[in-house]
């Protein structure tokens, strides 16, 4: 019998604890791929982050720490400073991230830190059951903007690589989606890109992931992927941001 | 090396790189600058970390990485500073990492103003962050003891895997004095810190996690056992004080810090008036001194309470008292110091001074 399709050793035989449909398990899977494609599963760290990914560090078969709600960046930050030939990675959602953790995360990325940010927007609050968050779409209903979400009272959806990708530090940025294998692929050829450049010492890099949450948008989980296509891309285009490296070959 | 003439903030910062610190991070605040400026030359230059933070909530949690990563962290901050740092707190002790923290107290509440102040007890001994847990909180009163608790505090912070806190307020950390940085640490066993997150190559076939989630009430209960036990451990063996004037004391001052430093000239001055008044000058804030209470002669006519705060010390007065003795209290704050002569009318008055 040969092996078609193994497990990826990046991951540990925990059963995930995302809702069926949910594509944060994806992700998962993608990182932890690049982990061990790029052998340095060994010397990763990761920092899980609050959201319904707070359980990650169950799930990365590498050491890891548990963050406080928006401060992965920070702690981050705080490891690779004095580890600096590990490599050091936060796995974030969109509140964690782009709401309470937006200081932490503009400062590592503009003191260069030296580390992968994997940031998963689905425009919602998933562990607090569906709340607005600051990538919220415009007309989208939350528990919390449930006339949908509008400009006069929450101002518009935050566009987190747009912003990023003015920093200096940053030395790789790429918006991706996890909606149908055509972009899985890309996706993972991005994050295996970001984790290459952590290795060769590049500066920060970031990986915007549009994920699907299901449950909190009550969709069925086909109807939240052809929703990230038809409402979600067209705010969020994918896309390198930028790409350090690419323009040094330039150069 | 001999004795030398230095600022209570810089020695603080030397004694930490004597202490073997590793990193630092921290945001500015007055009146503890000169910790951080310190640092960044001295630490920079021997090739270890420092890094001035975004914010505290930055700050701590930086310290919060690098200490699970297993090295020695410090922060330092000023009372509003360290009050953005609970959060990072109360999640390094959940996760029973070690590291120290200088918190050099100033008036408040609010951004209050930046005089010494002892308005941070509560902060310093019943938390600001979220949670059962403690700190170990140290008062030194001078810049020789400051600098002898700050090297030994990095091996009490590992060997309890605790975060430390070292207490003082603006005015040990801007005065100077004549100190040596040479004396003799007591010497822990210090294990491995086998539990690190720096990778499993350096631990195969174990994962190393650092984690305050217990999403399990039962396994939640019982971390907290667990640290109640560690924290009754470090009642047993953790407490510091000193007796001064002990023998026959008429009345018995408490005070700590700066505060005993002035309370010392009072006694001074009772004395030759043929008052003998004794002090107990409480090191160690967590764990408190209640033993040195029993030590108060059944005659004394009341212990006085002096602190640089409206009172918060005091609570831990009353308890360790236990209604043996009047307790009586005297406090300023906001920044404001008392002359000696104001705590020798304090005591010749005790009785206004009463609390309970
Ligand atoms: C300081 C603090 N505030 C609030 C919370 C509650 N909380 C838990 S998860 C969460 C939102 C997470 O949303 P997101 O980052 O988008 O991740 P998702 O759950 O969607 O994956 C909040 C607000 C908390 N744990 N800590
Ligand atoms: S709540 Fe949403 S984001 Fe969270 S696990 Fe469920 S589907 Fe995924």
């Amino acid at each position: 019998m040969t092996v078609k399709y193994e497990k990826t050793k990046g991951l540990t035989d925990k059963p995930l604890s995302y809702c069926p449909g949910c594509t944060h398990g994806i992700v998962h899977k993608l990182v932890g791929e690049s982990l061990v494609e790029l052998d340095i599963l060994d010397r990763a760290i990761a920092i899980a982050s609050v959201g319904c990914s707070v359980f990650s560090y169950q799930f990365f078969n590498c050491d890891a720490q548990q963050a406080p709600h928006g401060r992965a960046c920070a702690e981050a930050t705080g490891i690779k400073r004095v580890l600096p030939d590990n490599i050091v990675f936060t796995y974030q959602g969109d509140g964690d991230l782009a709401s309470i953790g937006i200081a932490e995360t503009i400062h590592a990325a503009n003191r260069g830190e030296n580390i992968t940010v994997i940031f998963i927007n689905n425009a919602i609050y998933g562990m607090t059951g569906g709340q607005m968050a600051p990538t919220s779409l415009i007309g989208q209903k939350t528990t919390t903007s449930q006339d949908g979400r509008n400009q006069a009272d929450h101002g518009n959806p935050i566009k987190i690589s747009e912003m990023f990708k003015t920093i200096e530090g940053v030395a790789y940025l790429e918006r991706v989606a996890v909606n149908n294998p055509k972009n899985v692929i890309r996706a993972k050829k991005a994050i295996k890109k970001a984790f290459k450049y952590q290795k060769e010492k590049r500066g920060f890099t970031m990986i915007e992931v549009l994920s699907s949450c299901p449950v909190n948008w009550g969709m069925k989980p086909v109807d939240a992927l052809k929703w990230i296509e038809s409402d979600m891309i067209p705010n969020y285009p994918l896309g390198v941001f930028k790409d350090k490296g690419a323009d040094d070959e330039k150069n | 090396m001999a004795k030398v003439l230095m600022k209570g903030n810089e020695a603080i910062a030397l004694a930490a790189i004597k202490g073997g610190v590793d990193a630092f991070y921290g945001y500015p605040i007055t009146p503890q600058n000169e910790v951080p400026e310190y640092l960044s030359k001295h630490l920079l230059a021997n090739g270890k970390v420092f890094l001035q933070a975004e914010s505290e909530v930055a700050a701590i949690n930086m310290v919060y990485g690098a200490a699970g990563a297993g090295k020695r962290v410090m922060t330092s901050s000023s009372s509003p500073g360290i009050a953005l740092k609970q959060e990072g707190i109360s999640y390094i002790a959940a996760a029973e990492l070690p590291c120290v923290i200088v918190s050099v107290m100033r008036g408040g509440p609010g951004l209050g103003g930046i005089q010494p102040s002892q308005a941070d007890y509560y902060q310093a001994t019943r938390g600001g962050g979220n949670g059962d847990y403690q700190l170990i909180v140290y008062a030194p009163e001078s810049i020789q003891e400051t600098i002898d608790i700050m090297k030994e505090s990095f091996d009490i912070a590992d060997y309890y895997r605790n975060p430390v806190m070292v207490l003082v307020d603006g005015l040990i950390g801007q005065m100077m004095e004549s100190v040596d940085f040479d004396k003799p640490v007591k010497e822990r066993f210090l294990p491995e810190k086998d539990w690190a997150t720096n990778g499993t190559m350096n631990h195969p076939g174990k994962r190393n996690i650092a984690n305050s989630l217990q999403i399990d009430p039962k396994a939640l209960e019982q971390h907290n056992i667990h640290l109640q036990e560690k924290y009754n451990t470090v009642k047993k063996n953790e407490v510091r004080y000193e007796l001064i004037n002990f023998d026959d004391p008429e009345y018995v001052i408490v005070a700590y810090g700066t505060m005993a430093r002035i309370c010392r000239s009072a006694i001074e001055l009772l004395e030759k008036e043929g008052i003998s008044v004794g002090m107990i000058r409480p090191i160690s804030l967590f764990p408190y001194p209640k033993e040195a209470f029993a030590k108060i002669p059944d005659k004394a006519k009341g212990i006085l309470t002096c602190e640089l705060s409206q009172g918060q010390m005091l609570d831990d007065v009353l308890i360790a008292n236990n209604g043996k003795h009047k307790v009586g209290f005297f406090g300023r704050s906001g920044g404001m110091l008392p002359d000696p002569e104001e705590i020798v009318e304090a005591i010749k008055n005790f009785n206004e001074r009463v609390v309970k």
